[in-house]
């Protein structure tokens, strides 16, 4: 046992209280048990001395003893008195501190009240609710700190004529709104200062010549275009580092080496749920285990019915007609989309109600088209649940990827390009509006589908005996899609975060009540394990890698406006940076090596080359680890095969021996 | 090392957090909910015992199949009739927390399902759980011919030195197949 290792270690079996090896049970070791059980517990304690505290906490609690036997076993002395009480404090402090990360868990009961109905897998989606919350509470921290804060403490300079509010706004974000701290028109191009205030107004001073002020304050000074440039940046690197170690975190736990063998063990030891306590749905689970466990037995013992040829090719005929219908509805939604974004574009300003049209035909299409792609998959009557499964969210995935990627194409190549054409002042104002309102319309959308979905089942309109399953995959991937949606926002509307907030915090509510009142568990089994981590997956490259992708094209590439925004006047946002760099060198000449670092790694695309070169390889190796790791475990079953084997032999010879010798 | 009634001293609390896998919320709702299920002479007696069918009434437990024998192997009484005292009752909820190890969890499991507490799962044990599993209803249960069957596919599949039962090391090595176990192998008060 090697107790000096720092991660959790399996203690050895013998030091267990209940003895659990029972090949040798029952050929007569027990003689002696009670001096065998002394002599163990005093082997424990030896080795337990000699561990450091910590270690020796975490080896306790690993141990399935009784809260007594541990107690006792802890009152070992250690180290000197002062050293102790050190280490002591310094757990103490730590366990406060897990205790009110603890204490700040939300949502603990509801959370409890939906497992114990429905299982771990409904619950998974309002755990991945409930990261996403997350994720957007950090970036509205970030962004309100360093972006919303300090700009609506220095109001700029407004333009006359604002619109008064109306109730239009909260729908559409434009109006009253466009000329607040929530776009990225408000936010200025200056240095904000601590204004003398003579004029009532604060002194406008040009970035690039810099012109000294009247009165020169002595308090901070906050560059602005600077603040917001490098907090997307920070925000964004510091959620991808998130992202990938909560994937890999995720993908660690649910993957298996060799999972074909072993299902119905698998399905007989692991399966019950513990988490499921309503009498109802305990039942529920019983018959669906039964169900599958006759199934599987069917599975396994019958020899697997060939398909005939002909079968065979009405099977393919049918997944190709499946597949078609798919991706032809979903090619001609996206054209059709293309128009309409065309001619929204030239009926841009001819009513505030116009601009809705856009985000409410995106999101009819988003709520009609996977019904349509559910009805081509019951067509088709996949054999299992999980291709099934993964086959929907791929018909989905690609439907919002081709929708996302045509309206990113039209916002930053068609708006952003020649935004005079259409009459734009500032262009990037309006890109926010318009991610605004298709939030806005998806978590409009997903509540009538929910009242109509669900709730409908009640009034008994479609005249259905079974209550309607919560479609979990579905519903994640409406998730992602407004994650993805805040996402390419955050650039042009600093307060998407907030909205996306809001809009989260509700959506739990009416989708735990929907599905509290109006549906049933889940029959099919559900692999939780492997679909979270699908869905981090998914989180984390088509969703987020998209978003920053359009973000840094952006930054790099696309010409801010010239009349409104902290980046007016500069040919690409990314000039910022190198602004501020070259003025720095400028003032002081000893930070040229910064200036140079700056223009070699983060100008220059080879550095990110070789970044992604090493990733990579490291990506290779690790692969190859697994594969020889596979390698090794079906050998060594041989080599138990073949020891049994071998074992076997010799008992047999020396029955006959035995047999032989009492007969001579 | 005792219980007193009604609050839990904070040496206790602190001894308790070392020792198992809950934190100080966790053990703090487990005292209130474990008091509520003493009589009030017993509230004043340290270290009480209660007995099996009281602890049986708690909502996590009442409809799970495996109740009488989660309190079986929790419980330290002398007469092995399943009565907790609270510091049992921390075991159990200590073993089933979020933070506690496949180790833990999987040995416990293992005892769990060892219905004739003599170390391996024999056919008799596998017969057993499959019921509990199943449901008591006749259209659920397996008919003689599916349940032999399967247990011959389970030994088949799991018993790896062949001597026709399943022990602790060979059950770990089906447990640590199935990522979900983890997750479903919990109970949140």
């Amino acid at each position: 046992m090697q107790l000096r290792r720092r991660r959790q270690s399996r203690p050895a079996i013998r030091d267990f209280s209940r003895s659990a090896r029972p090949s040798i049970r029952g050929y007569g070791m027990e003689v002696d048990s009670t001096d065998a059980e002394v002599s163990k517990r005093d082997r424990l304690v030896n080795n337990l001395q000699n561990l450091s505290v910590s270690d020796r906490v975490r080896m306790l609690r690993g141990m399935p003893l009784s809260v007594a036997e541990k107690s006792e076993l802890s009152q070992i002395p250690c180290c000197s008195q002062l050293k102790y009480y050190i280490i002591i404090g310094a757990r103490h402090s730590w366990y406060s501190w897990l205790n009110f990360l603890h204490s700040l868990q939300l949502w603990q009961v509801a959370l409890k009240t939906v497992s114990g109905r429905f299982g771990t897998g409904v619950l998974s989606y309002f755990l991945f609710l409930k990261t996403l919350l997350f994720f957007n509470f950090f970036l509205f921290l970030v962004t309100g700190a360093f972006m919303v804060l300090p700009q609506a403490v220095h109001p700029p300079v407004l333009p006359a004529g604002r619109s008064s509010f109306s109730g239009l706004e909260l729908l559409t974000g434009a109006g009253y709104f466009s000329d607040t701290v929530m776009y990225y028109g408000y936010y200025s191009n200056y240095t904000l200062r601590k204004s003398c205030r003579d004029d009532g107004g604060v002194q406008n001073v040009s970035l690039s010549n810099g012109t000294r002020l009247d009165c020169v304050s002595k308090h901070l000074s906050y560059n602005m275009p600077l603040a917001y440039f490098f907090t997307i940046g920070v925000a964004f690197f510091i959620t991808c580092i998130i992202l990938v170690y909560s994937m890999s975190k995720s993908f660690g736990q649910s993957f298996r080496i060799d999972k074909s063998h072993s299902i119905l063990a698998m399905k007989v030891l692991c399966s019950w749920d513990f988490k499921v306590i309503k009498k109802t749905s305990v039942k529920l689970m019983s018959e669906n285990i039964s169900t599958q466990l006759k199934e599987l037995l069917a599975e396994v013992n019958q020899k697997h019915v060939k398909n005939t040829a002909c079968q065979k090719l009405w099977r393919l005929m049918v997944h190709g007609l499946a597949w078609t219908i798919c991706i032809g509805s979903t090619t001609a939604c996206v054209l059709k989309l293309q128009q309409s974004s065309r001619i929204a574009d030239n009926n841009l300003l001819l009513t505030e109600a116009s601009l809705l049209a856009l985000p409410v035909v995106v999101s009819l299409i988003n709520l009609l088209l996977p019904g349509l792609f559910n009805l081509a998959a019951w067509m088709e009557d996949y054999e299992s649940p999980s291709v099934r499964t993964y086959v929907a969210i791929c018909r989905n995935l690609m439907l919002k990827v081709s929708v996302l990627g045509l309206l990113c194409y039209h916002w930053l190549g068609r708006v952003a390009a020649d935004p005079e054409d259409i009459g734009l002042k500032c262009w990037e104002s309006f890109v926010g509006q318009e991610l605004y309102r298709f939030l806005l319309m998806d978590f409009i959308f997903t509540l009538l589908d929910t009242l109509f979905g669900e709730f409908l089942w009640r009034l008994k309109v479609l005249k259905r005996r079974r209550k309607p399953v919560f479609d979990i995959a579905r519903n994640v991937l409406e998730l992602i899609y407004g994650q993805t949606l805040a996402w390419l926002g955050v650039l042009f509307t600093p307060l998407l975060p907030a909205v996306q907030i809001i809009k989260l915090f509700l959506l739990f509510y009416i989708k735990k009540s929907s599905v509290m009142m109006n549906c049933q568990a889940p029959r099919k089994p559900y692999r939780v394990s492997q679909m979270t981590t699908v869905f981090i997956t998914l989180l984390c490259f088509p969703s987020f890698l998209g978003a920053s992708v359009c973000v840094t094209i952006t930054m790099w590439s696309i010409t801010p406006s010239s009349s409104c925004g902290p980046f007016r006047e500069l040919k690409t946002m990314f000039q910022a940076g190198k602004r501020w760099v070259e003025e720095l060198e400028k003032d002081n000449p000893n930070l040229s090596v910064l200036a140079r670092a700056h223009s070699y790694l983060v100008e220059n695309p080879f550095f990110l080359f070789v970044g992604a070169g090493i990733f990579l390889i490291v990506i290779y190796f690790h692969s190859q680890v697994v594969d020889g790791q596979r390698k090794i475990i079906s050998l060594l079953q041989e080599q138990i095969e073949n020891v049994r084997h071998h074992l076997n032999t010799v008992y047999t010879a020396l029955c006959n021996y035995e047999d032989n010798y009492k007969t001579n | 090392m005792g219980t007193t009634a009604s609050q839990l001293g904070k040496d206790l609390l602190s001894e308790y957090q070392e020792l198992t896998f809950l934190t100080k919320q966790e053990i703090l709702l487990a005292h209130k909910r474990f008091t509520e299920l003493l009589t009030k002479d017993e509230k004043d007696l340290p270290n009480t015992r209660v007995p099996a069918e009281r602890i049986l009434t708690l909502p996590e437990l009442k409809s799970n199949p495996f109740r009488k024998r989660i309190c079986h192997v929790f419980s330290t009484s002398e007469q092995k009739d399943g009565s907790l005292t609270f510091e049992d009752f921390l075991d159990l909820l200590s073993a089933f927390s979020d933070s506690a190890t496949l180790e833990i969890k999987s040995h416990y499991a293992f005892r769990i399902f060892d219905f004739d507490d003599d170390g391996t799962l024999d056919c008799g044990d596998l017969e057993k759980l499959v019921n509990c599993l199943t449901g008591e209803t006749d259209e659920t249960r397996l008919t003689t011919e599916e349940m032999r069957q399967l247990i011959n596919n389970i030994l088949e599949e799991s018993d790896i030195d062949k001597d026709g039962t399943v022990n602790l090391s060979e059950f770990q090595h089906v447990i640590s197949r199935s990522p979900d176990f983890v997750s479903s192998f919990k109970i949140v008060l």
